[in-house]
């Protein structure tokens, strides 16, 4: 009974909420679509950011070296070192470029066809590009062997593909940090926002508070409408933050895949998942609940008959 | 019902609004409550609903010792009385039929057709059955202390607090009211009445609490 009663009070509120939004909608819908507009400017930033690792997080298998090799190493050295290297645990594949090959591609892409042929002896060195194997793909495993390779006399200069994918990682890591101290802060204007209407709210309704506290109402039957009225505030406020996110990554998305049409690969833009949606409304009503919280056990105290 | 032991009662400011004030309501008692204005009535209705403390003094109502009332414990003791205005305090944003369930509310009462029943009843009582979705405003003061009466009787309290509840009606009207106060009381309800009206107050023969620069004499 006593749990009935409970539940009963709280659907009352609940519908009593509902009724005195309503009563306002103009301001009501504005502050929702301040709320909204404070979340989606974080809620977009981690899309757009969960976007760009996901499109950097499949150039991390790509992690090949490529050894340059010094000028007097020949095709038949380089054939034995290749076969030498294969032996190694941490090696899956190495492609041989010999020098002329490589003058061949260069010649082909590169468009100086002219200018090479003018010139006496090719400038480009024999290049091995080592394959990492499954097991040794780690940045550690990766850097210990780029050291081991360095040290073969054969060799010239050795560089590491991978190197600017983690400069990139880095960079995003840094970027994720700002969006996260961006949506902290942006969850403090949302309070402050939330808190602010609801003050308002019990302002405007002293009258009404003063004689239901007379007629023998208790704090929490006062303050009840208002925790909902928090509720929906920030529920609505996601609710129109994930329309704006979403709304944005669809206009972005044709000049992306242009863009990535451009750059042969098939990337396209990601829509907002589950979890980041659920994320959103959760964090949208539990900031809405808890700024009305603040501000009602505030003001309401405030508010007696006289 | 209702016990004021050397209740004095002072502001801030040092203004004294009761002096040294007991009197005993039982239960089932009907009383008026005269005095000019400023002489205490406001500040002694206030006492009983804890809207104020005594500062020295004890108020009992109900069993209750409301100096010593927690505040989390005032809404229960609020809710065994029902209370008329003489500014009415109806809530204009609600139809007449919200305003006088709200005390069957905020009591937990949440079955819809029980709420109805009482509402009508309490509605009929007082003679305004048929307004029930009409607002406060739409009223006239006479009716609208009429809803008031209904809200305060709603919920069957056994203490009825009225101030000045004839103040703004026309004599015919005046007398009606006070009527049902009357019927109030014979039923088992105890009744205060804070008023002016003498010739209506000597139809009665009822104790008459008389107040005087705070005191009562």
């Amino acid at each position: 009974m006593r749990i009935k009663n409970y539940l009963l009070n709280h659907l009352y509120a609940f519908f009593y909420s509902l009724g005195q939004i309503s009563r306002a909608p103009l301001s009501s819908v504005m502050t929702m679509v301040v709320i909204g507009i404070t979340l989606a400017f974080p809620a977009g930033l981690y899309a757009v950011l969960k976007n760009a690792q996901q499109l950097s997080a499949g150039w991390d298998d790509v992690a090949q070296i490529s050894v340059f090799l010094k000028k007097e190493v020949g095709d038949q050295a380089m054939a034995e070192l290749a076969k030498r290297l294969h032996d190694r645990p941490d090696i899956a594949k190495i492609t041989t470029v010999p020098a002329a090959q490589a003058l061949d591609e260069f010649r082909k892409l590169s468009g100086f066809d002219d200018a090479l042929r003018a010139l006496e002896e090719n400038p480009l060195p024999s290049v091995l590009i080592i394959q990492p194997a499954a097991g040794y793909a780690d940045p550690t495993a990766v850097e210990h062997l780029q050291a081991s390779l360095r040290k073969l006399p054969e060799a010239d200069f050795v560089q590491l593909d991978i190197q600017w994918v983690q400069r990139l990682h880095a960079v995003l890591e840094i970027a994720k940090r700002g969006v996260e101290i961006l949506a902290v802060l942006l969850g403090l204007a949302v309070l402050l926002i939330v808190g602010n209407t609801i003050r308002l709210g019990v302002q405007s309704n002293r009258d009404e508070i003063a004689i239901t506290k007379l007629i023998g109402a208790t704090d929490g039957f006062v303050r009840r409408p208002f925790l909902y009225a928090g509720i929906w505030y920030g529920l609505l406020g996601g609710i129109i933050a994930w329309g704006l996110v979403s709304l944005a990554l669809l206009l972005l998305d044709e000049p992306v895949r242009k863009v990535s049409a451009l750059y042969d690969s098939a990337f396209a833009l990601g829509m907002l998942d589950v979890w980041t949606t659920l994320l959103l409304l959760t964090s949208g009503t539990l900031l809405g609940l808890l700024g009305s919280w603040l501000a009602v056990g505030k003001h309401l105290r405030a508010v007696e008959p006289d | 019902m209702i016990q004021f032991t050397n209740v004095t009662k002072r502001y801030p400011g040092g203004h004294e609004a009761l002096r040294n004030v007991s009197f005993e309501l039982k239960s089932g008692e009907m009383a008026f409550l005269t005095g000019h204005s400023g002489a205490g009535k406001s500040t002694l209705l206030k006492l009983i609903t804890r809207i104020e403390r005594p500062t020295t003094g004890q108020v009992m109502v109900n069993g209750k010792n409301l100096g010593k009332l927690s505040r989390r414990h005032v809404p229960a003791v609020r809710r065994q009385i029902g209370m008329i205005f003489q500014d009415h305090k109806l809530i204009n944003e609600r139809t007449v039929f919200d305003n006088v369930a709200l005390p069957l509310v905020i009591a937990g009462l949440h079955n819809h057709p029980e709420i109805a029943r009482r509402v009508r009843a309490a509605l009929d009582k007082v003679g305004l059955l048929g307004k029930e979705k009409q607002y406060p405003v739409t009223l006239s003061s006479g009716e609208q202390q009429r809803v008031g009466i209904a809200r305060a009787v709603v919920n069957k309290p056994a203490l009825l607090l009225a101030d000045e509840p004839t103040g703004n009606l026309d004599p015919d009207l005046a007398a009606e009211v006070m009527g049902l106060f009357g019927q109030f009381n014979q039923v088992g309800v105890t009744v205060l009445i804070v008023s002016h009206n003498v010739d209506l107050i000597s139809r009665f023969r009822s104790r008459i609490l008389h107040l005087e620069k705070g005191g009562l004499v």
